[in-house]
């Protein structure tokens, strides 16, 4: 229930044992491997970053034949995919598989090579389509389009762009040039008028010409008709087609393939990081050495199976005072889900407390709070039971985070229940439209905000001060812990009765009960030893905040704005009113639903329409509120609570373990 | 008759749905294309940028909720709508915070949200602290729909 203690590991082993014992590390996953010593004439670190290049180079290409493959062969996924987590295969079986490696790098080769010729004949086709249509209106002619004339004619074949009837193009030419030019219009559109001319031999260049000034263009060449020509670019056409598919039906046999190419891409990237580690060690000419850091409770099943298996010299030690230790959190299964909202604040620091186990009952209770919606709550529930269940291989982050929503939907749901709201007021909507019984309605175990908020306002403060003083209490803990009782006074008791007495001093006064709706007013008595221990309290915090500074005038002005911090107290108090906003928003939104969905009152279009709203309604609703509660859970929890006794600033411990995608290879000691 | 105090009371919460609702389209959309941009190079980012997208969007939410919140108390939602002309300014007048700081304040929790989006976008492991700026803005969001919905419920039981 706090950070893991860790102990410093010094593994030193022979040369030819190296591979084998990188590779079981890398299976217990349970050694943060650091950075070895220096250089020295003995011991060097070995670079091998060539190697590890060409291990990601290999990933990234099985990486790219997957994704080809999924283009042409889609695997089928289901609904939990995204949970279900990497598939555990033993020792056994990856050995077997790895074996494997070099004819699947071929098919991976392979699939790149299929899927680049693909690409390319793809790129073939628009050329064809685009010859294709520049023949359609040369398709009633019946010459070659690379005609030039025989003997004693010369022949131009292409087209003008406009349409030209034959006798303007007649005396346009005859404008331009006195030879004689016999001509025929093979087709016309509104955009181009194709013409087959023909002259004497002698008259060509002067025809030339003056068709060049007409805008004239030549016919696209072919050695044969065009009606041939056409049909020789179908063929190709509906070749290149065929080939296209006979490799998209070569890449999707090769589907059979995709585990064993994804178990590749995973195999590179073990040995990457393999060799990633390598690097960072130093090596003599028969020795290695490998230093890292190993969680105290790991140690002894380790030492037993690395001297069991190898011939290595282990030794664990206490890390020093001034190391760079990573940090470990381990919890009780109640509190260990939220340890991934501590690990997005910043894990602890140096001498500093694992927060996970206070943080988590307030994490729970203050998420149902802002949702309080049993229907929400219990959908939450079965949804993270339902993906925990049916993905036994989960990730144990995504883990963590859906059972910390399953235990926020148990709160949820208790709070839901306690203010009242099941979708909202669905139960006395439902009861009222459908089955005319007004009366019906699901009563609240405590009270409606809607109908007094003041009264959950005033709950939410209380909460927020109970939340904020807890807070204050682990500072004290921590600070007596480690035996500096006074900074426990000045840092906390002082606070204490400032903030402590201020709060009971205002219960005393009618003005505040009142506008407070509060049944009871403290009595006098109680006000007047309430604002005793707040002056005292001040005075406190007055002479001891600027306990660091040794000239008095300053010490009394720093204490003066140390004392000032009550204002901050004031707004982390105010800042817990999102309880009451959140609670609304959520229940205020589903009563609009309910509503809406009622409008049309009993009948078979009532009850669909009411289907209809209801469920698009309420997952929006749903959706919406459960992001909203989420996130401002977290800011209470890092804004106004971590805020009054944690620092972190720790390093995570990242053990060299197997970070693959698709396969987690296990191995039992 | 003209009901001048029944028009008052729904301007007030037409205004709350309408400045809020404002705001918080326009910080959901400049928040979206930071976010869009993210995911061009990075599609793992999906749900992080999305939830800081969606973040800016609460204040159309809490407009929505004064602005019901307002027609249910004047009766527009069914029963009678007998409002007094003062009662109705009072309505107005609570409406405002909302409208008012909700659609700022929109505006301003989008800016923070695209500056978290490009911080998650550089260093994903950042996404706790990049989430709580933007929700820094929201509070006074909060704030104002505290005020408009306790002077709300409060003018229900004037006697004017």
């Amino acid at each position: 229930m706090a950070v893991v203690s860790m102990k410093k590991a010094l593994i030193c082993g022979m040369k030819h044992d190296r591979g084998d014992v990188l590779d079981f590390l890398q299976r217990q996953g349970v050694v943060e491997i650091s950075a070895g010593m220096e250089d020295d004439a003995v011991f060097q670190k070995k670079d091998v970053l060539s190697y590890k290049a060409a291990d990601e180079k290999n990933a990234a290409q099985a990486q790219q034949a997957l994704e080809v493959l999924s283009q042409y062969a889609p695997e089928k996924k289901g609904l939990l995919a995204s949970f279900a987590g990497r598939e555990i295969i033993s020792v056994h079986q990856y050995e077997e598989m790895s074996s494997r490696c070099e004819e699947t790098m071929d098919v991976i080769r392979k699939i790149m090579d299929l899927s680049k010729e693909i690409g390319e004949s793809r790129g073939i086709l628009p050329k064809l389509e685009q010859q294709m249509e520049e023949l359609v209106p040369w398709s009633s002619f019946d010459l070659p389009l690379d005609f030039q004339g025989t003997k004693s004619t010369r022949a131009f074949i292409g087209s003008f762009p406009e349409e030209i009837s034959p006798e303007r193009l007649a005396q346009a030419l005859s404008e331009r040039t006195e030879a004689p030019v016999e001509l025929t219009q093979v087709s016309a559109s509104k955009v181009q008028s194709c013409y087959f001319l023909l002259c004497g031999r002698q008259d060509g260049q002067a025809v030339d010409d003056a068709l060049k000034g007409l805008g004239f263009q030549k016919a696209p060449s072919s050695s044969v008709t065009p009606a041939r020509r056409s049909k020789e670019l179908e063929e190709e056409y509906s070749r290149t087609e065929e080939t296209i598919r006979g490799k998209e039906k070569e890449i999707t046999d090769l589907a059979s393939w995709r585990e064993q190419i994804k178990f590749v891409m995973d195999y590179h990237l073990m040995q990457a990081e393999e060799y990633g580690v390598l690097s960072e060690l130093s090596q003599s000419k028969n020795v290695f050495l490998i230093t890292g850091y190993v969680p105290a409770d790991q140690v002894p099943s380790l030492e037993q199976a690395l001297n069991q298996r190898f011939g290595v010299y282990t030794e664990f030690s206490d890390p020093g005072e001034d190391e760079d230790v990573p940090v470990l959190l381990h919890n009780n299964k109640f509190a260990e889900p939220v340890e991934g909202i501590v690990e997005g604040y910043s894990l602890p620091g140096k001498g500093e407390l694992d927060p996970t186990a206070v943080t988590a009952p307030f994490y729970y209770l203050l998420f149902g709070l802002m949702l309080s919606d049993a229907a929400y709550g219990i959908i939450l529930i079965v949804a993270c039971a339902i993906a925990i269940k049916k993905c036994p291989n989960m990730e144990a982050g995504m883990k963590k985070t859906l059972k910390m929503f399953l235990y926020c939907g148990i709160s949820t749901t208790f709070w839901g229940f306690m203010f009242g709201s099941f979708f909202g007021d669905a139960v006395n909507v439902i009861a009222t439209t459908f089955f005319n019984r007004p009366d019906i309605s699901l009563p609240p175990l405590w009270f409606e905000p809607v109908s007094l908020p003041m009264k959950m306002l005033v709950f939410s403060f209380t909460f927020g001060i109970i939340h904020l003083f807890t807070g204050l209490a682990v500072k004290l803990y921590t600070q007596v812990k480690s035996g500096a009782l006074a900074d426990a006074v000045y840092d906390v008791i002082f606070w204490y009765m400032f903030v402590g007495g201020c709060i009971v001093y205002l219960l005393t006064m009618p003005m505040i009960t009142n506008m407070l709706e509060l049944t009871f007013t403290l009595p006098a008595p109680v006000g007047i030893g309430a604002a005793i221990v707040a002056v005292v309290g001040f005075v406190g915090v007055v002479l001891t905040s600027g306990r660091e500074s040794r000239n008095w005038g300053k010490r009394l002005l720093k204490g003066v704005y140390g004392a000032y911090g009550i204002t901050s107290y004031l707004s982390d108090i105010l800042s817990y009113s999102r309880l009451l906003a959140l609670g609304l928003a959520t229940s205020v939104i589903s009563t609009v639903f309910n509503q809406l969905g009622s409008m049309l009152g009993n009948s078979i279009p009532g009850a669909i329409l009411f289907i209809l709203v209801f469920v698009i309604g309420h997952a929006l609703n749903l959706a919406i509120n459960a992001m909203g509660a989420y996130v401002h859970t977290n800011r209470l929890q890092y804004v106004e609570f971590f805020g009054k006794f944690y620092d972190g600033g720790g390093r995570k411990f990242q053990p060299f373990a197997v970070h693959t995608k698709y396969y987690n290879v296990k191995e039992d000691i | 008759m003209l009901n001048i105090g029944v028009i008052l009371a729904l301007l007030g919460a037409v205004l709350a749905a309408l400045c809020a609702g404002i705001g918080s389209s326009i910080g959901v959309g400049m928040a979206g294309e930071a976010a869009a941009g993210v995911v061009t190079e990075d599609p793992a980012q999906f749900s992080k940028v999305l939830l800081l997208q969606l973040l800016p969007g609460t204040q159309g939410i809490y407009g929505l909720l004064i602005g019901f919140v307002t027609l249910t108390q004047i009766g527009i939602m069914g029963g009678s709508s007998d409002v007094s002309v003062v009662k109705g300014m009072l309505y107005l007048v609570a409406c405002l915070p909302m409208a008012f700081v909700g659609y700022k304040s929109a505006i301003r929790q989008a800016q923070a949200s695209v500056a978290s989006i490009g911080l998650v976008a550089k260093r994903p492991d950042q996404f706790g602290k990049a989430m709580i700026f933007p929700a820094m803005v929201e509070t006074y969001a909060i704030l104002a729909l505290l005020i408009s919905i306790l002077a709300i419920f409060g003018i229900g039981g004037l006697a004017i």
